[in-house]
Formats: structure tokens, C-alpha cells, sequence
């Protein structure tokens, strides 16, 4: 069954997954490219009608041979040319990569386009989605044969760690044990998403930013009980920045 | 793990920025030459990070840093290990060495796709010699169904100027069919061999059936003439084709090899490839044939004539596929 990353080890022993892409953003990036060769094809025709009088026969069989070349040939220039993706998958933010976390080749590019058909029988690309449902790496026929694996674009989106706004005084840091049993107790899913409410706080509606504010703050308080001098006067958003900035910080 | 996070960040942060600059200008140009000076640079911030990495994935709850640090190391991974292939690719050299050389090197391929082919053609002759009296049923197009001779003389009549008229269009729906098919060929390799094989098999069928129809109709000198000048080109590129599709077939089967099965495959590669361009070269070449110069008959161009070209033609790709690349070899 399908995993959602490719998981590397690398020679210096740094465990990292890169996110598979999914079926949904695979197939959305299928049409948009079918949808960019049928706008070059028609591009391309309009152009050629124009020289049409003159040699009808030959430009017939250009119009042919272009519309054969473009629809057989796109997956293969565009993924060798912009470094394994096409319009589609740029968009959707994929890209083709070689199994083990390396760019693909070109001649890796080649083959999962040539074996295209295969995975398009009987229609619809059913062999291909069926393979890529069954395949640990959601790879179709064409990936398995060329070694590659289609991956989401890793963009680092840095943190801004200098907006949790930290106060002079935290009274929560005055109880360094309940402190760290708060860091050790908390999960990393909440954590993060009182890390995500403090940052994006100015941009919630003000009855929002309450109620986030007071659910996050409950769910915290739950975790440790501090003694009540130490929370007193605080509003629930209070309560999570300091929470927050013992959660990610052990400085004082 | 105690970790001081602010002062971790704060120490961290102007490296990691420093290394997504880096990545981000080589994602941008793959192929531009990085250098020396830059990829030592590129290397000791990747090694610093990847320790950095490596720092605060026991920490549960720094989510966000570990994944932003990830990905910088993820990226960094891949331009690092990834080699760019840089090496010119010379299309003519290519041609002239790598496709014969590719073609004589997986000679066992070649024997099954030729003997199923040629094979098929066999029993499809056979088939129509003692089926003679029933043999609209071995022909799947109506068109077929007709006496060999009848066809001749519309052929030979009407045809030639329809064909005329748009040669070139003609061509082209050739061209893009046969490779089409040849493509297909090559993708059903995956299939384990049962699709090259019927493929193959049933082609044969067909064109020993309809060869030996023209025959024993007393139309073999049309037949020569009609199909030898494309035939002798576009048949081989067909069987090529099912050459490289059970090139994919035996990489798929261990047959008692250790190494796995995408190591298997990557080692066909250059040789796939290489017949499968050498195949759309040649049925580029017998889809101009076949429009041009196959459909015209006599009395616009006699059958010697067409005959004796085919037959120099076969003899070119034989000596050509026998005997070119073998400097070095």
C-alpha cells in the first residue's frame, strides 16, 4: 500500500521524508497539461491554416506530423527542460525525481513518458492509478520501469520565529518543573497549532481569535495546572503566548 | 535533549538562509556549471544543517523547525547526489554507432521478436492456404474480403490518383501511426511479455495471411512491388520495437539475478533507448516510402523498379545493422 513519503537515509545517517504527491494533484496536473497541448496544438493549427492555400497537401501532413509530435514528445522536453516537471505538475507544485531522492536523468524522463500508453489501458489511466494505489511509492508502470517517483516541491518556508512576541516577564517560567512537564507533556500537533495561532493572530477576526484563543487555552491549562498566582489577571491568549514561549524555548 | 532554542535559531538561521539561496539558484538552473568554490560551500552548509537536523528531531514539539529544516536538507540531498548528465549528445554518432551497436548486443531479444513475427506470418499463411474457401472470416477489415486481383485493378486504376492529390498528408498519418504502434510495443513489455508477444504473433498472423492471399491469386509481382519499397523498412522497425519491449520483459524477470529489479531495468536503458530512436527514424523514413513511392504503380512506376529498390534497401539496413559502430566496439 501507498506510503506519503520517500524516506532517505543519507550516507551521513540524516533520516528525512520527502511528501509524496497524491492521485488528486497527479490527475489535476494530468489536465492541465492535456489542456496546454491542446492550446499549442491550436496555436500551431492556427498558424498553419494561414499557409494552407498555398501547399494544402503539405501542410496536411505537417499539421499531422506537429500535433503527433507535441502530444508524444511534451511530457518528454518539458520534464527534461525544467528539471522533471511540466506546466501541470509546476503548478501543482510536482516534480519527478529518481527513487532515491536524486534528479531524474533524461533518460528516466524518456522511458516513464514511452511507457505512457501502457498506463493509460484500457482507459482513463486506470493500469496507472491502479499500480500507483498498490505501489509503496505511488509509482505508475512508467515510474516503476524508469526509477522515478512523482514528489510535492519541497519550498522551506521559514518560521518566523521572532514574532512570538515575547514578553520581559513570563510568570509561567517562575515553575521551571511544571514548566518542563508542560513541554513534556504537550503533543506536537498542539503545540503547533498554538505556535500557528500566536503567529497568525492579527489576521483572525476578532470574535475568531477569542474562541481559538479560549479552546487552545483550556486544552493547555489541562495539561499543567500552574499555581494560581502565576495565572491570575491572564487572558486565554495570554495564557497560550506564554505557554508557547516555554514550548519552544528553555532559555529564561 | 535541553536545547536552547532561541539562541539555536538565532545562531542557525543566517546559514540556513545562506543554503536555501544556494539551492534555490541551482533549482532555477540545472544545468548551469556550479563552481568548486560554491559547491564546498554548498556542502559544508549542507552537512551543517543536515547536524542541525539531526538536533532537533528528538525535540517533539519543534514541528515546524524540524520540517523546515527538512526540506532544506531534503533539497540539498538531491542537488548534491544528483549528477547531471552534461555529456553532448551527438544525434548523427548516435545513429551511426549506438543504435546498430544496441541492436546486435541484445540479439536474444531480437531472435524471440523476429521468430514470433516471422512465425505468425507462417501460420497466418497457413492458415489462409487451408481456409482458402472460407478466408473472408481470417480477414478483420471489409476491405480485405475482396479478390487480391480486384483490388489490383482498383489500385492500380482509381488509387493512384486519389493518392496523388495528397501524398504528404498521406505520409504524415503513416508516420504517426507506425510509431504509435511501435511505441505501444515497447510500453506492453511491461506486461511481462504477453503483450509484445500477442502483438507481435498477431501481426504476423494478418501479413502472412494477406501475402499469401495476393500469391495464390496470382498477384505476387503487385504484392512485391507494393510492399517491399516501405515493407522492408517499417516490418524490421515493428520487430525492433518488440525487441526493446522484451528488453523491459526479461529486466522484469530475475531469472536467478540478484540485483533488484530497477537496477535490472536502468541496465536496459541505454540499449531500449536506442532502438526505440533508431525506430522512429526508420518508420519516419518508410512512412515517406510508402506515401511517395509505394502506392504508385505501373505504368507510373514499374515493379523491377520498386522491387529492386526495396530489395537494395533491405540489404542497406541489413549491412547497416551488421556492420555499422563496430570501431570500438
Amino acid at each position: 500500500m501507498a506510503s506519503d513519503g520517500l524516506e532517505i537515509r543519507t550516507p551521513e545517517g540524516v533520516p528525512f521524508t520527502i511528501p509524496l504527491a497524491g492521485a488528486g494533484a497527479r490527475m489535476m496536473a494530468l489536465i492541465i497539461d492535456l489542456l496546454a497541448i491542446l492550446a499549442i496544438v491550436t496555436a500551431g493549427l492556427s498558424v498553419f491554416r494561414a499557409f494552407e492555400r498555398l501547399a494544402p497537401d503539405v501542410i496536411g501532413g505537417v499539421v499531422t506530423l506537429v500535433f503527433f509530435g507535441v502530444s508524444t514528445g511534451y511530457g518528454i522536453v518539458m520534464e527534461i527542460a525544467w528539471n522533471g516537471q511540466t506546466l501541470g505538475k509546476r503548478l501543482l507544485g510536482l516534480r519527478v525525481m529518481d527513487q532515491a531522492a536524486r534528479p531524474a536523468r533524461p533518460a528516466q524522463m524518456v522511458i516513464r513518458n514511452l511507457l505512457r500508453p501502457v498506463d493509460s489501458l484500457p482507459a482513463l489511466y486506470l493500469v496507472g492509478a491502479a499500480t500507483s494505489w498498490l505501489t509503496r511509492h505511488r509509482q505508475r508502470l512508467g515510474d516503476l520501469a524508469a526509477g522515478t517517483v512523482v514528489v510535492r516541491t519541497e519550498v522551506s518556508v521559514r518560521g518566523d520565529w521572532s514574532q512570538l512576541g515575547r514578553e520581559k516577564y513570563n510568570s509561567l517560567r517562575e515553575h521551571p518543573a511544571l514548566a518542563a512537564r508542560l513541554r513534556q507533556r504537550t503533543a506536537p500537533e498542539l503545540a503547533g497549532l498554538a505556535l500557528d495561532a500566536v503567529l497568525r493572530r492579527e489576521e483572525l477576526a476578532p470574535e475568531a481569535r477569542v474562541a481559538v484563543f479560549a479552546i487552545l487555552a483550556e486544552k493547555l491549562r489541562r495539561m499543567v495546572e500552574f499555581p494560581a498566582e502565576a495565572v491570575e489577571a491572564l487572558s486565554d491568549e495570554q495564557y497560550v503566548r506564554r505557554a508557547v514561549e516555554v514550548l519552544y524555548s528553555t532559555s529564561r | 535533549m535541553i536545547l536552547d532554542l532561541d539562541r539555536f535559531v538565532r545562531e542557525g538561521e543566517p546559514r540556513w538562509q545562506e543554503l536555501d539561496a544556494v539551492l534555490t539558484r541551482m533549482e532555477k538552473h540545472p544545468y548551469a556549471t556550479v563552481g568548486v568554490t560554491e559547491l564546498e560551500r554548498l556542502h559544508a552548509l549542507y552537512q551543517r544543517t543536515s547536524a542541525d537536523l539531526l538536533r532537533v528531531r528528538g525535540l517533539h514539539s519543534e514541528a515546524r523547525l524540524r520540517q523546515y529544516l527538512e526540506s532544506l536538507v531534503s533539497r540539498g540531498y538531491t542537488a548534491i547526489h544528483g549528477v547531471t548528465d552534461r555529456k553532448k549528445a551527438s544525434w548523427f554518432g548516435w545513429f551511426l554507432r549506438d543504435f546498430p551497436r544496441a541492436v546486435r548486443r541484445q540479439a536474444g531479444a531480437l531472435a524471440l521478436a523476429m521468430a514470433l513475427f516471422w512465425g505468425g506470418s507462417a501460420v497466418g499463411a497457413g492458415l489462409l492456404v487451408v481456409l482458402y474457401e472460407e478466408r473472408e472470416t481470417l480477414f478483420p477489415f471489409a476491405g480485405l474480403a475482396t479478390k487480391p486481383s480486384e483490388r489490383v485493378k482498383q489500385e492500380t486504376v482509381e488509387r493512384s490518383k486519389m493518392v496523388a492529390e495528397r501524398t504528404g498528408r498521406f505520409s504524415a498519418h503513416l508516420i504517426q501511426n507506425n510509431t504509435r504502434v511501435a511505441i505501444f510495443t515497447f510500453a506492453l513489455g511491461m506486461t511481462y511479455g504477453v503483450g509484445p508477444t500477442v502483438l507481435l504473433f498477431s501481426n504476423g498472423v494478418y501479413l502472412g495471411a494477406v501475402a499469401m492471399d495476393y500469391i495464390k491469386d496470382g498477384q505476387t509481382l503487385f504484392l512485391l512491388g507494393w510492399l517491399l519499397p516501405h515493407g522492408v523498412i517499417e516490418l524490421p522497425a515493428i520487430i525492433l520495437a518488440g525487441q526493446a519491449a522484451f528488453l523491459l520483459t526479461g529486466a522484469l524477470l530475475p531469472r536467478g539475478r540478484r540485483a533488484p529489479v530497477g537496477e535490472r531495468l536502468r541496465a536496459i536503458f541505454p540499449d531500449a533507448l536506442a532502438i526505440m530512436g533508431g525506430v522512429a527514424v526508420m518508420l519516419v523514413w518508410a512512412g515517406i516510402v510508402e506515401a511517395f513511392f509505394s502506392q504508385y504503380h505501373e505504368p507510373v512506376v514499374p515493379y523491377a523498379v520498386k522491387i529492386a529498390f526495396g530489395v537494395g534497401e533491405l540489404g542497406g539496413l541489413l549491412a547497416f545493422l551488421q556492420l555499422a559502430g563496430r570501431d570500438g566496439e
